[in-house]
């Protein structure tokens, strides 16, 4: 990790230019790619990398890309999902103030590589402050050829929008991505069939994270097997591991694939601070299903994480110190969730809405614990039951607490 | 009351639809436009939308209930998103909201009588790293202190 130009995130908020992102061997890949690859060597140059999507799901990108039919007549699109709204979450937030090129020429590599002519940048609200860099970024490449008719002198063009959000978590799924952009509420689509085949206005579409196309530059410049390297043969790469909550540095830590989640917590972020122990740790975004501390000794991957019973999702890390409340946690897990379903699928509709109002009861009156076990049920309820997986991750995420913590909840709740 | 954009504004809106392959995709930016300029957007306003891209009327309804950020009456000049999401909380993000809200006199949700501020409270803002966070107007603040925000209502009460 000696190496700072290969790194993602530059560590400092100062050179997010045109120019430093150029001194730093920027837009190499692109040239490299549109001039001396042929679209498919470019996705399987990805797809040996074992880049897995940085999104939350780890889906591998190339193979993704590969979903998308050959170049035939219609239209095609490529959707960055910027909507970070996962709590825990804030990675995506610094490539847009630090690195906003680096996912730009992720971007046109990706277009490339699928045959896309036009990209979305889909944007949560609340970032437009933030995005003020994305723009004047794009507008840098714009002016020197990056993007925009025949960039970098080929037969290959690229148009570029950036879209903002309104409000709604549900957006950051990608099929309810796809209709908030098409003009209509944020609810999730039947999959399949899936956005490669069908996406945004009924045509083949790729959705992928921020960060992910972001890794994908480095990739084309440097090799698969050198990204490998950088992490696991099966998930490769650096990742942007966010650690907040009771620790001395909070901050992003970018750092290889499958680096201990207490070295990261430990070592990087400092640990907890004087006098404080950790109690709870939250790996991958309020979704992924909370540890105890003896859990914590485990590689962040992917696979490592569904082998816990968590998971990796958005690796945004979140330590919760002894002396906070679970039943606090367990309320404002369960807030969350019954805010941001979008209402479409019943199960979840209802069943976080219920999950609320009971913990809700439980902290104004205190109750027994049946009452956990009802939580519990209504949370096998919803799991598996809809359309897409923000009600699993309600479940999940509802159901570690109860279960970890248990004991401290009964008596919490015994009056 | 009929409703029309500035001529500005209607620059931007006609942009923004050319930006899209249909016309329909554009209601979140013109929304957008709109709110930026009356600070709401009024049913007269939501049926220009409507009509402007060629959608339903219940279409443009729809979406204004279903986005947090969009408002169908009037709120303060200042609107003050307070996170309490699971970092936020960590670091005090209650206290914090429960100190705004004495201050100005206001629950979330509401605005102040002489329609200086709206407060919301909001999820996850993204800035987990600074907590306790909150933005004014679309701005970060962060990390968020009593007195940091007590200093910045007088601020803002002094630039109204
Ligand atoms: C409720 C919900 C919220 C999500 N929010 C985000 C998000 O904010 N950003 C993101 O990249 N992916 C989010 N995802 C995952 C996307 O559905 C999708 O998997 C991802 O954008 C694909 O990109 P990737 O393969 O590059 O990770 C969310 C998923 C769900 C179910």
């Amino acid at each position: 990790m000696t190496e700072p130009e290969a790194l993602l995130l530059p560590p400092d908020d100062g050179s997010w230019r045109l120019a430093d992102y150029l001194r730093r061997g920027g837009y190499e890949a692109a040239r490299k790619a549109l001039t001396s690859m042929a679209p498919a060597d470019v996705v399987s140059e990805v797809r040996r990398a074992n880049l897995r999507g940085r999104g939350g799901a780890g889906f591998p990108a190339g193979v993704k890309w590969g979903f998308v039919p050959p170049a035939g007549p219609g239209p095609r699109y490529l959707c960055v999902n910027t909507d970070e709204g996962e709590p825990g979450t804030f990675k995506d937030r610094l490539i847009l103030r630090r690195a906003p090129h680096a996912l730009i020429e992720g971007l046109v590599i990706t277009a490339f590589a699928v045959g896309v002519p036009k990209a979305f940048i889909y944007v949560r609200g609340e970032y437009a402050r933030t995005a003020g860099r994305l723009e004047a970024a794009l507008a840098e490449a714009r002016a020197a050829g990056f993007i925009g008719p025949r960039v970098l002198g080929t037969d290959f063009s690229l148009d570029v929008v950036v879209h903002y959000g309104a409000g709604a978590y549900i957006c950051g799924e990608e099929t309810a991505l796809l209709e908030s952009l098409e003009g209509r509420r944020g609810l999730p689509r039947v999959k399949p069939p899936f956005p490669a085949a069908v996406g945004l206005f009924r045509a083949p579409t790729v959705v992928n994270n921020v960060e992910t196309l972001a890794a994908v530059p480095g990739i084309i410049r440097r090799g698969a097997d050198w990204f490998v390297g950088r992490g696991l043969p099966k998930d490769g790469g650096t990742r942007l591991f966010g650690v907040s909550g009771a620790v001395r540095r909070p901050g992003v830590y970018e750092l290889p694939v499958g680096t201990p989640l207490r070295r990261i917590i430990e070592d990087h972020a400092g640990g907890p601070p004087e006098g404080r122990r950790i109690k709870a740790v939250v790996p991958g975004g309020l979704s992924a299903p909370v540890l105890r501390p003896e859990e914590i000794d485990l590689p962040m991957d992917y696979d490592s994480l569904a082998g816990a019973g968590s998971m990796l999702g958005s690796a945004g890390i979140v330590v919760i110190p002894d002396g906070a409340p679970m039943l606090d946690i367990l309320h404002l897990t369960a807030r969350f969730y019954a805010h941001e379903s979008c209402g479409k699928c019943a199960p979840c509709r209802i069943g976080t809405a219920w999950m609320l109002k009971i913990v809700e009861r439980l902290r104004r009156s205190g109750g027994r614990p049946a009452d956990l076990d009802l939580i519990l049920s209504l949370g096998e309820g919803i799991r598996g039951r809809t359309l897409c997986p923000l009600g699993d991750g309600a479940a999940q995420s509802v159901r570690a607490v109860v279960t970890k913590f248990r004991e401290e909840l009964e008596q919490a709740v015994a009056r | 009351m009929s409703f029309a954009p500035s001529p500005a504004a209607l620059a931007e809106i006609e942009r923004a639809i050319a930006r899209y392959p249909r016309a329909a995709a554009a209601l979140l930016p013109v929304l957008h436009v709109i709110q930026g300029e009356s600070g709401f957007i009024s049913k007269e306003a939501a049926d220009w939308v409507a009509d402007k891209l060629a959608v339903d009327p219940v279409r443009v309804r729809e979406a204004l209930s279903f986005y947090t950020m969009f408002r169908t009456a009037p709120g303060g000049r200042h609107t003050i998103r307070v996170c309490r999401n699971l970092s936020c909380h960590l670091a005090g993000a209650e206290d914090i909201l429960g100190f705004i809200v004495e201050r100005l006199g206001i629950r979330p949700g509401e605005t102040t009588p002489d329609g200086a501020f709206t407060l919301t409270a909001v999820e996850c803002l993204g800035n987990c790293d600074h907590a306790p966070c909150l933005q004014v107007d679309g701005l970060d603040h962060a990390p968020a202190s009593r007195g940091s925000v007590a200093a910045l209502i007088e601020e803002l009460k002094g630039r109204d």
